[in-house]
Parts: C-alpha cells; sequence; structure tokens
C-alpha cells in the first residue's frame, strides 16, 4: 500500500543576520491514513516548522512532502491545522467561524442547506452547538478550542495537523477535550499529526510517537509505537503496565537521551538569590 | 454634634454619590471657566471695545438667533406676495404662467453652520474614500508602502494656508459651467480639507492592516481565501479599530481645516461669518465671533461624538473600552 503521507529527508535552513540557521535536518517519516501521530521533543526542536512544512507555510530547503503521491506546494484545506491559540476570526460567531471554512471548501459541491447542515454537524461532534451563535471572547478558552477543532474537521482534510492543540489549557479541560477527540477520532478516523509536549497526551493518543532530537539540525530520533487497545480509558490505563512502560520509554528519551544542555535550574536558582541584582539573560 | 458637622458629613456622602459625582464635577469646571472668562476678558480692552465676557457672548447668542428667525419672516413674505401678484395676475388673463424668482438674502448664522456642515462632511467623506483604499493597499504590501512612504510624509505637514491658492487656481480653470451644481468656494473648501485631513486615516488604516495577527494569516492561507474574501473576512475587521481612530483624528483636521479655508475662499460658512464681522468691526463683532468659536468648538465636539457612536456600532470588540 502506498504511503498516505511521506516526509521525506525534509531540511531547512532560516536566514539569520549571523548566517542560515539549520533547523531541521534530514526529517524522514511516512504516515498511513487513519494514523494518529504524536511529535514530541523538547521546545526549540523544530516540531513546529515539521507541522508548518507539512501544512504548506513554511517550504523545505531540502527533500519534501508527498501526500497521496503529490508532492504539497503551499498551504491547502485539504490538510487543515488547528493551531495552539484557536485562532478564530474574533469578529465572527462560532457558526460563522466554521461557515467560512466550510463555504471556502464546498461551494461549489454543496448547497446552501448542506452547507448548514455540515457545519451543525461539526459543532455537533465538538458538543458546541449551545454556542453556535457566541463570539469567541464570549466562551472559554476550551470551548474556542473545540470551535477551532470543528473548523478544521468541517474542511474535511487528508491530514488533520494540531499545533499544541491543548497547550494553553488547564488540565481539567486538556483532558476532557482529549476524551472529546478520540471519540471523534473513532468515529472519523482521520490521519492526524499532532504537536505535543505532554507525555501523557502523547501516550494517550497516539499510535506512534516521533521523538525528535533537540536543534539545532534536529531530526527524528526514535519512533514507539502505541499498542494500546481502543478505546483508551486514561483512568484504567494509569495502572496498565503497558502504558506505564510506554511513558517510561518517552521520559528516557526526553530526559536521558535527549536531555536540555542549557543549565534551566541553577540560573533560576542564582536569580533567587540574586533578588534586585539586575540579571542578564 | 452642631449643625455644621451634620452637613458637612451629609455633603460628604452626597459627593461621593457616584452618579452625582459625573455631574458635579464637570459642572463645577465650567462654572469657574465662566468665572474666570467674565473677570479676564473685562481687563482686555481693544479698538472694537472690551473683550467679551460671557454675558455679552448669550446676549449675542440671542440677537443671532433672533436675526434668523427675522430672515426667515422676511423670506416666506417674500413668496408670499409673489405668489398674490400671480394670483392677481391669473384671475385677470388665465393664460398667464407666474415665475416665482428664488429669494436672495442673506445667510443667517445657523444657515452658515448648515453650509460648513456638509462642506466639512463631504470634504472628509472624499478623503474617507481615498484613504481607506489606499491604507489597505499599501497595508498590505510593504513594497507600494516605501513606494508611497516619501510622498505621505511630505505631504502630511502641509499647512492648508498653503494648499489654498492652489486648489483655487484650479478649481476655477477646470470647473467651468454655464450652469453650476455646486459654488467654486465650495469645491476649493472641500478639496482643501480633503488634502489636509486624509493622512491620519491613510497611515493609521495602514499599520493596523499591516498588523494583523499572524495566526489569522494562516488560517486565511490554510484556507486559500481569495484576495477580496481575505481583505473583507480577515484584514478589514481586523484594522476596524485603528481605522477609526485615524477617520477620528481626521475629522477633527477637517473640521479645524475648514474654519480657515472658509475664510479665505469665502465660502459660506462659519469661518466667512469670522471673516465678516472681523471687517464689519461693530462693537458686536467680537460678542459675535466668540459665538462663533464656541458653536465651533461644541459642533467639533459632537462631530467626534458622532464618530465614536459610529465606531461602537461597527467595532466587534464590545469589550474595548472606547473615550
Amino acid at each position: 500500500m502506498a504511503t498516505h503521507l511521506d516526509i521525506s529527508q525534509v531540511s531547512i535552513e532560516f536566514p539569520t543576520p549571523k548566517g542560515p540557521f539549520k533547523a531541521l535536518d534530514g526529517v524522514n517519516l511516512k504516515i498511513e491514513k487513519g494514523e494518529f501521530v504524536s511529535l514530541i521533543g523538547h521546545s526549540g526542536c523544530g516540531k513546529s516548522t515539521v507541522l508548518n512544512i507539512v501544512a504548506g507555510l513554511y517550504d523545505a530547503t531540502e527533500g519534501g512532502v508527498l501526500l497521496d503521491g503529490r508532492e504539497v506546494r503551499g498551504p491547502g484545506p485539504e490538510r487543515a491545522v488547528v493551531f495552539q491559540n484557536h485562532s478564530l476570526l474574533p469578529w465572527l460567531t462560532s457558526y460563522e467561524n466554521v461557515e467560512l471554512a466550510v463555504k471556502q471548501v464546498f461551494r461549489k459541491t454543496k448547497t446552501k442547506k448542506e452547507m448548514h447542515e455540515w457545519i451543525m454537524h461539526n459543532l455537533e461532534l465538538v458538543h458546541m452547538t449551545h454556542a453556535a451563535d457566541k463570539r469567541p471572547d464570549e466562551i472559554s478558552g476550551g470551548m474556542k478550542q473545540r470551535v477551532g477543532i470543528a473548523r478544521a474537521l468541517a474542511m474535511e482534510p487528508s491530514v488533520l495537523l494540531m499545533d499544541e492543540p491543548f497547550g494553553a489549557l488547564d488540565a481539567l479541560t486538556r483532558a476532557h477535550l482529549q476524551d472529546s477527540l478520540m471519540e471523534i477520532q473513532k468515529d472519523l478516523n482521520n490521519t492526524v499529526i499532532m504537536i505535543t509536549h505532554d507525555v501523557d497526551e502523547a501516550v494517550l493518543l497516539s499510535d506512534r510517537i516521533v521523538m525528535m532530537t533537540n536543534g539545532p539540525a534536529a531530526t527524528v530520533g526514535e519512533v514507539l509505537h502505541v499498542d494500546l487497545e481502543r478505546p483508551r480509558d486514561r483512568l484504567s490505563l494509569a495502572n496498565d503496565p503497558k502504558y506505564v512502560d510506554y511513558r517510561a520509554q518517552v521520559l528516557t528519551f526526553l530526559y536521558e537521551k535527549q536531555r536540555k544542555v542549557e543549565p534551566i535550574s541553577p540560573s533560576k536558582s542564582t536569580q533567587n538569590n540574586d533578588k534586585g541584582k539586575v540579571v542578564n539573560g | 454634634m452642631t449643625l455644621s458637622s451634620v452637613s458637612k458629613a451629609s455633603i460628604k456622602d452626597w459627593i461621593s454619590d457616584i452618579s452625582i459625582k459625573k455631574a458635579l464635577f464637570p459642572v463645577i469646571g465650567i462654572l469657574v471657566f465662566l468665572m474666570l472668562w467674565q473677570i479676564g476678558a473685562s481687563r482686555v480692552n481693544t479698538s472694537l471695545g472690551t473683550f467679551p465676557g460671557p454675558v455679552v457672548v448669550y446676549e449675542q447668542w440671542n440677537s443671532l438667533v433672533d436675526d434668523h428667525h427675522r430672515e426667515r419672516t422676511k423670506e416666506s413674505a417674500f413668496y408670499e406676495r409673489q405668489e398674490q401678484r400671480i394670483e392677481a395676475r391669473q384671475a385677470k388673463d388665465p393664460n398667464y404662467v407666474g415665475k416665482i424668482r428664488s429669494y436672495t438674502g442673506k445667510p443667517t448664522f445657523f444657515d452658515q453652520i448648515f453650509t460648513s456642515l456638509y462642506t466639512v462632511l463631504a470634504g472628509f467623506g472624499l478623503a474617507t474614500l481615498i484613504a481607506i483604499p489606499v491604507g489597505i493597499l499599501i497595508g498590505l504590501n510593504s513594497s507600494v508602502y516605501s513606494a508611497l512612504n516619501p510622498v505621505i510624509q511630505i505631504f502630511k505637514p502641509v499647512s492648508p494656508l498653503a494648499w489654498l491658492p492652489l486648489v483655487t487656481m484650479v478649481v476655477s480653470a477646470s470647473y467651468v459651467s454655464d450652469d453650476p451644481m455646486f459654488s467654486k468656494s465650495f469645491l476649493t473648501s472641500m478639496f482643501t480639507v480633503t488634502l489636509c485631513c486624509m493622512w491620519p486615516t491613510l497611515i493609521n488604516t495602514a499599520v493596523g492592516v499591516a498588523a494583523v495577527e499572524k495566526d489569522l494569516l494562516n488560517v486565511s492561507k490554510v484556507l486559500r481565501l481569495g484576495w477580496m474574501t481575505h481583505v473583507i473576512k480577515i484584514v478589514i475587521p481586523s484594522a476596524i479599530p485603528l481605522m477609526f481612530t485615524g477617520l477620528r483624528l481626521s475629522l477633527g483636521i477637517a473640521w479645524m481645516v475648514l474654519i480657515a479655508a472658509e475664510m479665505l475662499a469665502q465660502n459660506p460658512g462659519l469661518g466667512k461669518f469670522v471673516w465678516d464681522e472681523f471687517q464689519n468691526g461693530s462693537s458686536n463683532s467680537l460678542g459675535r465671533i466668540m459665538v462663533a468659536v464656541l458653536t465651533i468648538g461644541f459642533i467639533g465636539f459632537l462631530l467626534d461624538r458622532a464618530m465614536l457612536t459610529i465606531q461602537r456600532y461597527v467595532s466587534w470588540d464590545k469589550t474595548q473600552v472606547l473615550r
């Protein structure tokens, strides 16, 4: 079977005043249809850059991305993105935000009535029909992220790209949305690439976890297949030895093999000791 | 407990009531100002008598209102007389077709306010029609911005008085018509207002457009929105707050510039009123000019409030504090 999404030999350089900065070096990743893949790594390791290249928002300096055998050129709705900060248009209601996407994608194929039903269907998926006529500043952070997901799902993407979708939410809301996402995933069986730096989230949601090495010139370090039965339940998994083992593997990668070299804690303690003095950094 | 302490406490309570506080201090401010004005004015002597205090200004206001009523009565009497004359002729000769001549009395103060208002709105409207599209264009494209920026920066600080002779000459040369729809003085004043007031709207629109959040731009890219949809759905709404900041500054400038323009272009508005009174030099003139000054200020204030109301209506962010 042909690969659904093929990221091959992707490298990217950003121009800086001190010469080009190589953020990614030779990233390879093949993803099957319906697979849920997480990208995990320390901040600054280029996870978002990988996602942005797949989305078409950045152009790879070397290598490229194939979706169903066709090269990705520029952004498009078949690779919908759920942004970290919801990125809803603040002057439109939830309904209108989803509508903007639906009108753009299905303008030629759906009638007005079908579009309305499709918008409501997607809001229903994320349980947001009750706030369809509310603007983003009238609903909570978790609700905004739900609408953002509904907007992305409404584009019927071949690949759903999620850039730390729950990163800005509190722990309870996050758990709630993770459950919702698994539920939706069960029905729609989307191909998903999700960026996260939450180990539990990665193990709970993914079929595969791609662990990235630290930048600069970051690349894929290890890939972990998560072979846990679905539907997954966070409570019963908490004591499941397999789950605990997967979790330990990711943690080992992040905190032993790819430990951040910058001394984070010592500098913090000096800051505390030198209160009132000017601290450079 | 003495009587004075009771009244002191109750006055304190009374003042701390918020709604009263809101009304009380402005009233105090105005009263103090009127007092200082009255005291100060009586000490300034000019060749046209002492500088007008609030009382004199109030009298002049009344006389302007009376003038207005008198003029209106005269006008209706004028038309009545004509009609009677025509009817009388028609009674003798049924084929007679009368012609009503229009009244050509001098405009009253209130006619002049009205003239000023529509001149400023025409000039401001034209400026907006130019400034917003150009602002959007240069905000979207940094090359166009760099190309136009020097021109904008050079024309922005030019005084209306410098533009006026040029505008006057161009208007009288190019607007030649036997039956003109607009008077030349109106066009000259309007174009001068336009030239001077479009810059804040233009620059603020450009800044607002250039400052659209990157995430929203990415949303637009992922959705592959067309250029027009992108501008209408994403760019304009996010630029609206700054656009209105610009529009309010522009309207304020337009109103200031208009008075100067009308003085020199002899457009029959408030500017001409001030100029005529100055030339007139009667003992009432200073008082009348002061009435005009206060009227100009008050109308300027109302125009800004009107813009604010429109902004409140248009703005999507109802939590934003607008003042």
